[in-house]
């Protein structure tokens, strides 16, 4: 266990190494100038440009550089935008949370309906009621996420008039920035109208959230529906049966259990798309988290920004992902990799 | 200890009926809480350079600055853009046009907010550290925030005004160096925003006088609260700002850069209006019941320009006869599809010093081809015809534009070719004057007529670039520099009028359309004008219950 939790920490490290490096090195290959792509500041005389190569250690060798680069990284000092000319550790603060926040509905939605789905129907498979799940799991997946988001647009907010297009909330509604998760924020601020702002919070997130969580769980309706069909044909429920037990018996007892085993991989596999999805679907629906931030940053060249907020969403993937594959390893010690690679 | 979780349970229930409370109101209106009441959301369309238009001609920064922070010592009347008095509550004209005498509006206080708390109310102190820091280099302010102050450069307004007095606290005098019927409008536009001469203090004393451009102070109707780039701005009420009668108390910027999500937030009523509507947008805003079009003629104006230096267009019957060919008409419907007014002259309606008599060439190809033949043209005469390879609201289609005058000039015995360039290389080589004919446009930045008639056709302003037809007559000329030095309305109005009419003998160019500019609101939004002399304003908007 120790050793295995050894190599997951090496694996970590090596990886953030080389994403560390590899954004390090990006500035160098950016169009324009060195300077203004590390510093974000477009020196306006000679003075100040001296100045900020000595500040940026761009006098010094390549080590030394990248050593100072850690350590700003470390130390939180991250920048600034070259368009707003704010921190950039402040600008990511207030736009990451808005990002795991979808994510986090978006997963919980996934968890909550495409699990029990999965287990209902990996049960009762081959009837109507599962044709349709199938069916509807089927197009959920395959639906291009941004036309689905746009569908939704023109139904929900162009022809109903139900739902806002854009933002986390209304922008009337001054929400201070405590934790940057805006139920949580409206919920710490004092203001009057606090249900009518988590209301107003809510219809914002719904059509983002849905947009995004329909391929999840579509996912994960047929990895939990085929993972039961499997664990239930297998020899030793077969045998249980043979004794008696009911179904219910059997399949709270051994099924659930065997049948979770592998969706625990898959939804590590899922944590990348589910956050390029969301990326997808921030810049539709105008929702101020990293992606959204991200493009801008791209549409206004702004170098710094970009290399910041890639470092820091490869980072958050990457750390999700061996976080959650070493949980998952760690609750099935005994399955072989190659039986693993098969689900 | 139980009771105090049963206590935290209890909230934790609250929040969670708030949530289950908050999916059946799903069903019920977006706008129904009390909250967005006595709020506007105006839907920009980028982030605004600074908090102040003296440092920037981008209309997103005289949108989200010029009238919503500041005020002027002077304002334009948006419906006729005649000057009125705004920071300055009279003002006196020496007769030798030399001197200017404002007196100040007394009572009018500065914003007080999270940043700054005023001491003092607006006097002649404001005034000179305003005008200063662009007109003095060694003004301690001058080279904050990049130090180029485009609008009062391009004018040459530093040349012009020769001193600024403090008579008292409530009356200044400016003295310019020659007389400038337009000094007056330049004191309106957007550009000539009053700072606080104390918030200036109070910066420079923490070392952080930067912050004048981005944490505004002004007197205008709204406060400046909060920006967040790519995201928006966000104003509160002014509650001591004398001047408006809305009752509004929050006014927001949200920033959408997609025309297209701008048209679609309208529509959901998460925004109250628009900036810059689509063309293609108009027909579904007038459509739909609840939102409304608002329309106006823009400061501007389409024309088709000859080159006066060159054979055979110096000669102003061929210049007349070419006129004659075509039709206006149909080129304001099929090239501004509808969207704009037929020129008979320089200035649109919205100037003061429109003539609505003025003559104008009608269509008349017959009249056309006995003009031609008498000016001795060959009958395989060819002409260019440049058409600007950009759009502009004046000309929304150059090249549709001259298809349409080939085929026109077709029917008279005239062949054309259609010229166009990059954009950069196209205004390049007018400047350099080998054109036969340019289909191109102005947009005027005053509500002066001297900001059209002056850089259009005056000797002066071939070598600078703009009189694209290379017309260099004395008498207009004359005509253009008395009408500057007047400051009477009706003597000015008679001297532009003689203008006109010596355009239309000449016929240095076909003046063809003035496009509307348009704002898209909701139809529950009360009291929003099109502000044709420059930003948007909100101090007289409304919502309706």
């Amino acid at each position: 266990m120790i050793k295995m939790f050894a190599r997951y920490v090496n694996l970590m490290v090596i990886t953030v190494f080389i994403l560390v490096l590899l954004s390090f090195m990006l500035p160098y290959y950016f169009p324009g100038e060195l300077l203004t792509n590390i510093s974000g500041i477009v020196p306006a005389s000679e003075v100040q440009a001296q100045a900020l190569e000595k500040a940026f250690k761009l006098d010094k060798n390549g080590v030394q550089q990248f050593l100072f680069y850690l350590n700003n990284l470390i130390s939180g000092n991250w920048g600034i935008s070259s368009a707003s000319q704010l921190k950039l550790y402040d600008e990511i603060a207030i736009a990451l949370p808005a990002t795991i926040e979808l994510v986090f509905y978006s997963l919980v939605i996934a968890i909550f309906v495409g699990i029990p789905l999965g287990f209902i129907f990996g049960i009762k498979h081959h009837n109507p009621a599962d044709f349709s799940v199938v069916t509807f799991s089927i197009v959920g997946y395959s639906f291009p996420i941004f036309w689905l988001a746009l569908l939704f647009i023109i139904l929900f907010c162009l022809q109903l008039n139900w739902l806002p297009i854009s933002g986390r909330i209304n922008l009337l509604f001054e929400v201070e920035h405590h934790t940057g998760f805006i139920f949580i924020d409206i919920l710490k601020s004092n203001f009057e109208n606090q249900s009518a702002a988590l209301i107003d919070a809510f219809k914002h997130a719904l059509l983002p959230t849905l947009s995004v969580t329909i391929v999840t769980t579509a996912l994960f309706i047929r990895f939990t529906r085929r993972s039961t069909m499997y664990v239930m044909e297998k020899g030793y429920i077969v045998a249980a049966r043979s004794r008696g037990f009911t179904l219910r018996q059997i399949f709270f007892k051994h099924g659930i259990k065997n049948a979770l085993l592998p969706i625990l991989p898959t939804m590590a596999l899922q944590i990348s798309t589910l956050i390029t999805n969301v990326m997808i679907i921030e810049t539709i629906f105008s929702w101020p988290g990293i992606g959204h931030w991200l493009i801008q940053a791209i549409y206004q060249q702004d170098y710094p920004a970009i290399r910041m907020g890639m470092l820091i969403v490869a980072l958050c993937v990457m750390i999700l992902t061996i976080t959650i594959e070493f949980i998952s390893r760690a609750l099935d010690p005994t399955k072989d990799t190659a039986e693993r690679a098969s689900v | 200890m139980p009771k105090l979780t049963s206590c935290i349970f209890t909230t934790h229930i609250k929040q969670l009926f708030i949530l289950l409370f908050a999916s059946n109101m799903l069903s019920a209106c977006s706008e129904n809480t009390s909250a967005l009441q006595n709020a506007i959301t105006f839907c920009s369309e980028s982030n605004p350079g600074f908090f102040n238009p003296q440092l920037d001609t981008s209309s997103t920064t005289a949108d989200a600055s010029a009238h919503q922070i500041y005020d002027r010592l002077l304002e334009f009347n948006p419906s006729d853009g005649r000057i009125e008095p705004g920071l300055a509550s009279s003002w006196l004209v020496s007769t030798d046009g030399l001197t200017y005498t404002f007196q100040l509006r007394r009572g009018v206080e500065f914003h007080t907010t999270t940043y700054f708390t005023p001491s003092r109310n607006f006097n002649a102190d404001d005034v000179i550290f305003s005008f200063d820091r662009w007109r003095v280099s060694t003004h301690p302010f001058h080279d904050v925030n990049g130090g180029s102050y485009p609008y009062f450069d391009s004018l040459g307004l530093k040349q012009t005004i020769k001193d600024i007095k403090r008579i008292n606290g409530y009356r200044i005098e400016i003295t310019l160096y020659k007389p400038d019927s337009s000094f007056l409008a330049n004191l309106a536009t957007d550009f000539a925003v009053i700072l606080s001469a104390e918030y200036g203090e109070h910066l420079l004393s923490f070392e952080n006088p930067a912050l004048i451009d981005t944490q505004p102070i002004g007197t205008g109707p709204y406060k400046f609260v909060e920006y967040r780039q790519n995201q928006y701005i966000r104003f509160s009420r002014h509650h001591e700002y004398t001047l408006s009668t809305s009752d509004n108390e929050h006014l927001i910027f949200d920033i959408t850069p997609k025309s297209s999500l701008r048209m679609a937030k309208l529509i959901t009523g998460e925004c109250d209006a628009v900036a810059f509507p689509s063309q293609s947008d108009l027909e579904v805003i007038v459509e739909r019941e609840e939102l409304t079009l608002l329309e106006k003629p823009g400061l501007n104006v389409g024309f088709w320009a000859f080159n006066t230096s060159k054979a055979p267009f110096n000669n102003p019957k061929v210049r007349h006869a070419l006129a004659l060919a075509i039709d206006k008409t149909s080129l304001l419907d099929a090239v501004y599809l509808g969207h704009a007014s037929r020129a008979k002259s320089l200035v649109p309606s919205a100037s003061w010093a429109y003539q609505d008599d003025a003559q104008e060439i009608g269509y008349n190809p017959v009249r056309a081809r006995e003009l031609l033949s008498e000016a001795g043209i060959p009958s395989n005469f060819t002409m260019d015809v440049w058409a600007m390879p950009v759009k502009r609201a004046y000309n929304p289609n150059a090249m549709k534009m001259a298809q349409l005058i080939k085929r026109y000039l077709a029917d008279v015995g005239v062949t054309v070719n259609i010229v166009s360039y990059d954009w950069n290389i196209f205004r390049e080589n007018l400047t350099r004057g080998i054109h036969d004919s340019v289909l191109i446009g102005w947009n005027a930045d005053n509500g002066d007529p001297d900001n059209f008639y002056r850089p259009l056709l005056t000797c002066d302003a071939i070598p600078s670039g703009t009189n694209r037809a290379m017309w260099c007559n004395e008498e207009y000329d004359e005509l253009i520099q008395k009408a500057l030095l007047s400051d009477n309305f009706e003597e000015r109005k008679v001297l532009y009028k003689a203008a006109n009419k010596l355009i239309f003998k000449d016929t240095p160019l076909v003046p063809i359309a003035h496009a509307f500019e348009y704002q898209a609101v909701r139809a529950n939004i009360k009291g929003m004008q099109i502000n044709p002399f420059g930003g948007i304003r909100f101090d007289q908007v409304e919502r309706l219950p």
